[in-house]
């Protein structure tokens, strides 16, 4: 990401051509029209989400429609919010993320160590058993792995309605361990050494050597494990069936029958509101790890 | 590319792990690999449950068909010749493939140019990350729902609207054609999901060295040639994996069909299909039947990826 500060390297457009009077006209009305096709095709629709969730019964449906609301109908919103119980669905979303984080940090942190210092005897058979999955998407396979969720083998244990529906398998995530086992590739084994020549056992060294260097892929990780269980439909579709442990997406996806238009539209800008917020605030982190975690790939 | 590396890691681990496993004493050695094995305890369960045992399980059903005693009888093929001899069998492909061509032209193209477009503004460069990325955010079934709206066969949708404004004809558009509806949500999809695509692009075109750049302008190249003859090649790796992702992502396409068309005008698509066998027949042979098809399709788009690049990077 260092490139992005100055001095810019050169790029396709030289800037001696730039600096030329046509260049520079041609820059800025190629900047400032993409500045207004940016708003447009990416801003304005939330802004018409928002606008659309306090226009009153009528005006929603009136054609042609209204850029700003006659009258304001904060009302909608309120009904979303009762009605739609959509604090229940953001909280329930929330646990689910913030759980499916800790699995992953553990059980995959865990792995990614084991992978790369601790090596047992055919663990890179195991890895790759684990990074053939890669090329398995879980949607194909979604409907057998339902029907082990709903009754595990050997315990006949049904994990739908329950958290575990969702935090067990998003363990199950070769592309976080690859990462990780890669970032801990590239942890000097002398530091690890010295640390085991001071007498420090394995969980000691990952605990206090390891994971204060992984700093960076750690967050790159968090983030790809919030929002992998924030933007999921399918999956939770089919284990979270009971209207009260149901996530944002299924919920939504749930009330929108026989709900009217304009209070559907104001439950769509509230459930917009979690992660537009989580992104505000960590979108260097978000766009770094994005850019990292692929172009490691 | 990942699987190459990883290829390379192990190859590399095994050397590596070879040395101190001679020299240790047996009961160091267990110990080690008692440890070893516990820490990945928790992820191998993990896989073994919702990912080993599923794909074999995927396998094994397409060949039975279960009934809800409990009793499986083992049918051979004959689920493939029931899911083929169904018209929703051809058409959920048929839709599956148009979206996939759509999101290339649209989903693969649009960033790629967005990106080269973006490289070059030298402000407010932060604003257009965070406007592109913005939708990303977005819960995906929020998005579609809204994109519904904006859709609406009557002028009250955004679309139409603003088509009203421009006293031009309204537009049907996901109920006229089925051509429209794919390129409907092809457009949604696009629009949903361009802001990472384009933020790899922006990475990747950053990593092209100038001097590259100065001599193709020295020997005359427009502006075209040196996106052909420069910004292209020097992205070819990034490029070719973001085709193969895209490929095998939007062959998997559900939300964008169930939440936006529902079952009208043939949207369905293979995915789609696979829950309607499952849930909504309780024909879970079918349904696995399906799923093993679409898992060849896809498996030989990621396979083909690899030997190609593999073979590139030979050279």
């Amino acid at each position: 990401m260092a490139a992005a500060h100055e001095p810019r390297t050169r790029t396709l457009v030289s800037q001696v051509q730039l600096d030329r009077p046509v260049g520079r006209t041609v820059y800025w009305t190629v900047f400032w029209t993409l500045m207004v096709l940016f708003a447009a095709v990416f801003l304005f629709p939330l802004y018409w989400m928002a606008s659309g969730g306090l226009k009153s019964s009528q005006e929603i449906i009136r054609t042609p429609p209204t850029v700003v609301p006659h009258q304001v109908h904060l009302s909608n919103y309120v009904a979303a919010w009762n009605d739609a119980d959509l604090g229940r669905l953001i909280l329930n979303t929330v646990m689910y993320a913030l759980g499916a984080l800790a699995f992953q940090l553990v059980f995959d942190v865990a792995a990614a160590y084991a992978f790369s210092k601790l090596r047992p005897v055919f663990g890179n058979a195991v890895l790759f058993a684990m990074l053939a999955s890669l090329m398995i998407p879980t949607t194909v396979i979604a409907l057998p792995t339902y029907l082990t969720a709903n009754s595990l083998p050997f315990v006949h244990w049904s994990l739908l309605n329950t958290p575990w529906a969702i935090w067990l398998p998003s363990v199950a995530s070769a592309f976080n361990i690859f990462l990780l086992k890669r970032f801990f590739d590239s942890i000097p084994t002398e530091l690890l050494a010295a640390a085991a020549v001071d007498g420090a056992g394995p969980l000691r060294t990952l605990w206090s050597i390891v994971l204060p260097i992984s700093r960076p892929i750690l967050g790159v990780v968090s983030i790809f494990a919030v929002v992998g269980v924030w933007k999921d439909f399918l999956w939770p579709l089919l284990v979270l069936t009971d209207t009260s442990v149901q996530s944002v997406n299924v919920g939504l996806n749930q009330l929108s029958v026989g709900i009217p238009q304009n209070v559907l539209i104001a439950a769509l800008a509230i459930a917009c509101v979690p992660t537009i917020v989580f992104f505000l605030i960590f979108q260097r982190n978000i766009m770094a790890g994005l850019t990292a975690g692929s172009m490691k790939g | 590319m990942a699987t190459i590396n990883v290829t390379h890691a192990v190859a590399r681990d095994l050397k590596a792990a070879a040395r101190p496993a001679r020299r240790a004493s047996f009961g160091r050695r267990l110990r080690r690999n008692a440890t070893g094995y516990l820490f990945l305890l928790g992820a191998v369960i993990c896989f073994a449950l919702f990912s080993w045992y599923p794909m074999i399980r995927e396998v094994i059903m397409s060949f039975q068909v279960t009934n809800f005693a409990g009793a499986t009888r083992w049918v051979g093929l004959r689920n493939y010749q029931h899911i083929m001899s169904d018209p929703d069998f051809w058409s959920a492909w048929r839709t599956t493939g148009l979206f996939t061509l759509f999101a290339l032209v649209f989903g693969y193209a649009v960033p790629f140019f967005t990106a080269i477009v973006l490289n070059e503004l030298r402000h407010a460069r932060s604003y257009f990350r965070l406007l592109v990325y913005l939708p990303v955010m977005m819960p995906p079934v929020a998005a579609a729902f809204l994109w519904r709206w904006f859709y609406s066969p009557d002028d009250s949708g955004l679309f139409n609207g603003v088509l009203h404004l421009l006293h031009l004809p309204t537009v049907q558009w996901l109920q006229s054609s089925h051509t429209l509806a794919v390129l409907c949500l092809v457009l949604f999809s696009t629009w949903i999901n361009m802001g990472g695509t384009v933020l790899v692009y922006l990475a990747a075109l950053q990593g092209i060295p100038g001097e590259i750049y100065e001599a193709a302008e020295i020997d005359g190249a427009g502006l075209w040639r040196r996106i052909w003859h420069v910004t292209v090649p020097q992205t070819r790796l990034i490029l070719s994996l973001m085709l193969m992702l895209q490929i095998v992502g939007t062959m998997q396409v559900f939300t964008e069909p169930y939440v936006i068309t529902g079952a009208s005008n043939d949207t369905t698509s293979v995915v789609y299909l696979i829950y309607q066998y499952a849930f909504n027949f309780n024909n879970y042979g079918s349904a696995s039947a399906l799923g093993c098809m679409l898992l060849l399709v896809l498996v030989g788009f990621a396979g083909g990826y690899l030997w190609l690049s593999s073979r590139a990077g030979e050279e």
